[in-house]
């Protein structure tokens, strides 16, 4: 992460005040995805979580952030990808969500991080239309990095009330 | 250069509730016909804050109507005027109308204007009447110190005064009375007729006053005219004969109406004088647009406790200093020390938390205020006389927990004072004095607060409820009942013993909502009660919502906290008082009682050590009335909790009524046990049945279930 860090402090001081938005990238099932570097709180280590009856399987739990409740999504679960038994490598990541009504603080359970990249605008492309695939909602675009597909994701859609079952009659 | 005042919209409301508060107490104590003059400043400052406030703030309405109230106080604490039953009587009303005048403005609704503007011309008209007698009085007695003098009076009123109720043509009738007067009026301000407001006045008048020899036109005579007028008008009068020019320059700001204030009286004169100009007399628009947040829940607090609190941190910064070097040199031998250090730590965040918890504790006096009030009013309109007794006001008690209580109380006194308490005649023939008490007593005993609710009236007719309660199905023809449980019949919705309905009571509206309200604020109320001696409720609450005693108990693993209340008893099952009904649903004989099992692990779908009975635990709770008996694995310890809201990040979850974290940072979910019996009455209890209570087979160890359950959850 120090990398990470460093490549921003870099950026900040030369392109001033460039049209870039810093990502930060992790790894699941192979794939690369991205979120707003802005919503990222903090990243942590997976510990465990206490688990909450009758909700859905990719409701992990809920942990303590510091005498806050903070319920985790896993989110290979969430996107339907076949689950893995975490591992030193799985972290949380502790998201800033948007949501209708108020500001909600929630974890994604990842395999791992990887980077923080600069994306500039007009690098991202939108997704493709894939027509009726579900889940796919929340893709906020695709940017190349070294070859690389990057799927960022649009996390207040992702984690919005209606997905996490926030609201009435949802579970 | 505009400042938003919205933001101390809050502090404004806050306040001028408390003051009304004060108000209304301090009219209760006072004494008709021989006031204290120190409780009547003290009303006239409460309502001056709120009408300056309320001016500063734009409240035009409740400015206006304040205004009127503080001049009636201000006569009355200047000795001008009669403490009299009926002026206190109208100021209460004027509280109420106020208060809600308040309540909507904070809610950002309309004002009702009709109730308002009534109260306000019969103010007015109490005003007026003694206003006149005192002009008489004074004016005929001022005499010859001025004799055949001519007057010269510029009276010009500002274009409001009409509406102030005022009328110009009263004040030339009571000049005329003075003694010969030439009137010039000066009609160069009126508009053009299609401009002209029917309400506002434009013209100005020159009089030229000249006593008739009987002494009546002194200047304090004159002035005594202009008394009502002069915050509203440009008044000079001159003396001709004596040249010296004694002039009244009346449109100076005094301290009880600041000018800037629009004072826009509408008495039923100045209606009558604009009618064919049709005003919007309906509800006014208050300038508040958006709807202020409700309640955004701001404490006072008394520098006291904050020093208390200060001086804490204070000592724990000193123990945590003194632990730090420790840490740094530490070799065994100072063992002994650090132990007494951590001592020292445990005591030093214990009291932390006990005061910044107090923090949020209010002396109970804040619920307790309204009822002599409430009582005054319930015994004047039933004709009983009452007398209510306060005592332990200054038990404290959780903000949250007080607001919620409030409603439950008035309710509670308002039942004594109607159904309890007897008429006066009655009373008499029963040998007690006329005057019956209402006590209203709150202590702390343990962890919890205990209000007492007691009369001595009638006491509940037992045969009378058991009577009513087995007419509607209640209870059984051949039921045996305690006193306790007949008494308890009492809060069943629908339940009134009273033969008569009237609008205080007796509609059976009420009782049960008195008790769910307490329910849910994790309290009880019982009910004692004995023929012609009197009841007692009393009603048991927690000391604060933030903080709750709970039962750990293990489930598949997992800890969850039962709240202490809800439990009756905890105990192993015997087998052979266990029968399931159908081969599905699972009682437990317990003494006389037939109690339903309900296996946690069902409701909440996981894993449990065993699902044998005999192998865990029974923890019978109580929940809306109903008995269950809660199958866990395990109990561990009991132990106080802070509630931690799931809600904030996530939402409410089924059965659960928050979180806590325990002492090694794990998060440990609160069962909500009502919300638990009505989960329970909804699963499929058809699976509970091969696994219940016939065998065991699935008998491997303890520890690799556990294994096994951590594996699943992880998977799952």
């Amino acid at each position: 992460m120090s990398n990470a860090v460093q490549t921003l402090d870099g950026d900040i001081s030369i392109d001033g005040v460039a049209e870039a938005d810093q990502y930060l990238t992790f790894i699941m099932a192979d794939e690369e995805y991205g979120v707003d570097i802005l919503r990222v709180q903090e990243i942590r280590g997976w510990d465990s979580a206490t688990p909450i009856p009758n909700t859905p399987a990719y409701i992990r739990g809920v942990i303590n952030l510091r005498g806050v409740i903070v319920p985790l999504v896993d989110l290979r679960e969430r996107f339907g990808i076949a689950t893995i038994d975490y591992g030193p490598t799985t972290v949380v990541i502790v998201l800033r969500v948007e949501g209708a009504e108020k500001e909600r603080i929630m974890g994604i359970v990842v395999d791992a991080v990887s980077d923080v990249y600069n994306v500039k605008e007009g690098e991202m492309k939108p997704a493709p239309d894939f027509g009726s695939v579900g889940s796919i909602d929340f893709v906020r675009g695709l940017v190349t990095i070294d070859e690389k597909m990057i799927i960022t994701l649009e996390i207040d859609q992702m984690l919005s009330d209606q997905e996490i079952g926030v609201a009435v009659g949802e579970e | 250069m505009s400042v938003d005042m919205s933001q101390f919209y809050q502090t404004f409301f806050e306040e001028s509730v408390e003051g009304l508060d004060e108000m209304e107490n301090c009219l209760l104590n006072l004494d008709v016909g021989q006031a204290d003059p120190e409780t009547v400043n003290t009303i006239f400052r409460a309502a001056h804050s709120i009408k300056g406030g309320s001016a500063t703030f734009g409240f035009a309405e409740v400015a206006k109507f304040t205004h009127v109230m503080e001049t009636l106080l201000d006569e009355m604490r200047s000795g001008e005027r009669l403490v009299t039953q009926e002026a206190v009587d109208l100021l209460l009303k004027s509280v109420d109308i106020l208060r809600a005048m308040l309540t909507a403005t904070q809610e950002g609704q309309a004002i009702e204007m009709d109730p308002v503007t009534r109260l306000q011309s019969q103010l007015e008209a109490l005003l007026g009447a003694d206003a006149s007698l005192e002009v008489k009085g004074n004016g005929s007695s001022n005499t010859s110190a001025n004799q055949n003098k001519i007057w010269d009076i510029h009276f010009k009123p500002h274009e409001h005064l009409l509406r102030t109720g005022n009328d110009p043509a009263r004040i030339i009738k009571e000049l005329k009375a003075l003694g010969e007067l030439e009137i010039q009026v000066d009609i160069s301000a009126l508009p053009h007729f299609k401009d002209i407001e029917p309400s506002a006045s434009y013209f100005s008048w020159d009089f030229q006053l000249t006593d008739a020899g009987e002494g009546k036109a002194s200047k304090e005579a004159i002035e005594e005219i202009f008394n009502w007028v002069e915050d509203d008008c440009d008044l000079q009068i001159i003396a001709q004969e004596n040249s010296n020019v004694d002039s009244v320059q009346a449109n100076t700001e005094t301290p009880t109406s600041p000018k800037s204030m629009p004072v826009e009286t509408r008495s039923s004169e100045a209606q009558a004088s604009s009618k064919g100009n049709p005003e919007p007399k309906t509800s006014v628009k208050t300038p508040v647009g958006k709807k202020a947040s409700a309640d955004s829940g701001s404490i006072r607090v008394s520098i006291d406790k904050v020093d208390a609190l200060i001086n804490m941190v204070g000592e724990l910064v000193i123990t945590q200093s003194m632990l730090g070097q420790f840490g740094e040199t530490f070799e065994m031998d100072q063992i002994e020390k650090l132990r007494d250090g951590l001592v020292q730590l445990e005591r030093n965040t214990r009291e932390l938390q006990e005061n910044v918890m107090r923090i949020r504790m209010l002396p109970i006096s804040f619920a307790f205020q309204r009822f002599p009030r409430v009582v005054r009013d319930l015994s004047q309109q039933l004709g009983k006389q009452v007398e209510l007794q306060l005592a332990g006001e200054q038990t404290e008690l959780d903000k949250t927990v007080m607001e919620k209580i409030g409603d439950p109380l008035v309710h509670l006194v308002r039942n004594s004072v109607d159904h309890g308490i007897e008429l006066p005649e009655i009373r008499k023939a029963a040998g007690k004095p006329e005057k019956g008490h209402v006590k209203l007593d709150a202590y702390h005993q343990g962890g919890n607060v205990i209000i007492e609710i007691v009369d001595d009236g009638a006491g509940i007719n037992k045969d009378k409820v058991l009577e009513k309660a087995k007419e509607r199905g209640l209870v059984n023809e051949n039921d045996k009942l305690s006193d306790e449980q007949i008494f308890d019949l009492v809060f069943h919705p629908g339940f009134s013993t009273a033969d008569v309905v009237s609008d205080v009571s007796g509609r059976g509206v009420g009782m049960d909502v008195v008790k769910r309200n307490i329910r849910e604020l994790g309290g009880s109320i019982l009910v004692k009660s004995e023929p012609e001696k009197g009841s007692t409720f009393t009603i048991k609450l927690p000391l604060t919502l933030a903080i709750l005693d709970g039962q750990l108990v293990t489930v598949g693993g997992e800890t969850y906290i039962i709240p202490l209340v809800s439990i009756i008893e905890s105990l192993q099952v015997k087998k052979d008082q266990v029968s399931a009904i159908a081969g599905t649903a699972e009682l437990y004989k317990l003494r006389n009682e037939y109690i339903p099992v309900v296996r946690l692990y069902d409701l909440f779908h996981c894993q449990p050590i065993s699902e044998n009975l005999e192998d865990g635990l029974l923890v019978v709770v109580e929940g809306d009335g109903q008995h269950i008996g809660l199958y866990v694995d395990d109990l561990q310890g009991q132990q106080q909790v802070v509630i931690k809201s799931l809600e904030t990040n996530y939402r409410s979850v089924e059965g659960v009524s928050g979180a806590t974290i325990l002492g090694d940072g794990t998060v440990a979910l609160i069962l909500d046990i009502t919300d638990l019996i009505k989960l329970s009455r909804t699963i499929q209890p058809g699976q509970a049945l091969d696994r219940g209570m016939s065998h065991s087979n699935n008998q491997t160890s303890n520890a690799s279930l556990v294994e096994q359950n951590q594996a699943t959850n992880a998977a799952a």
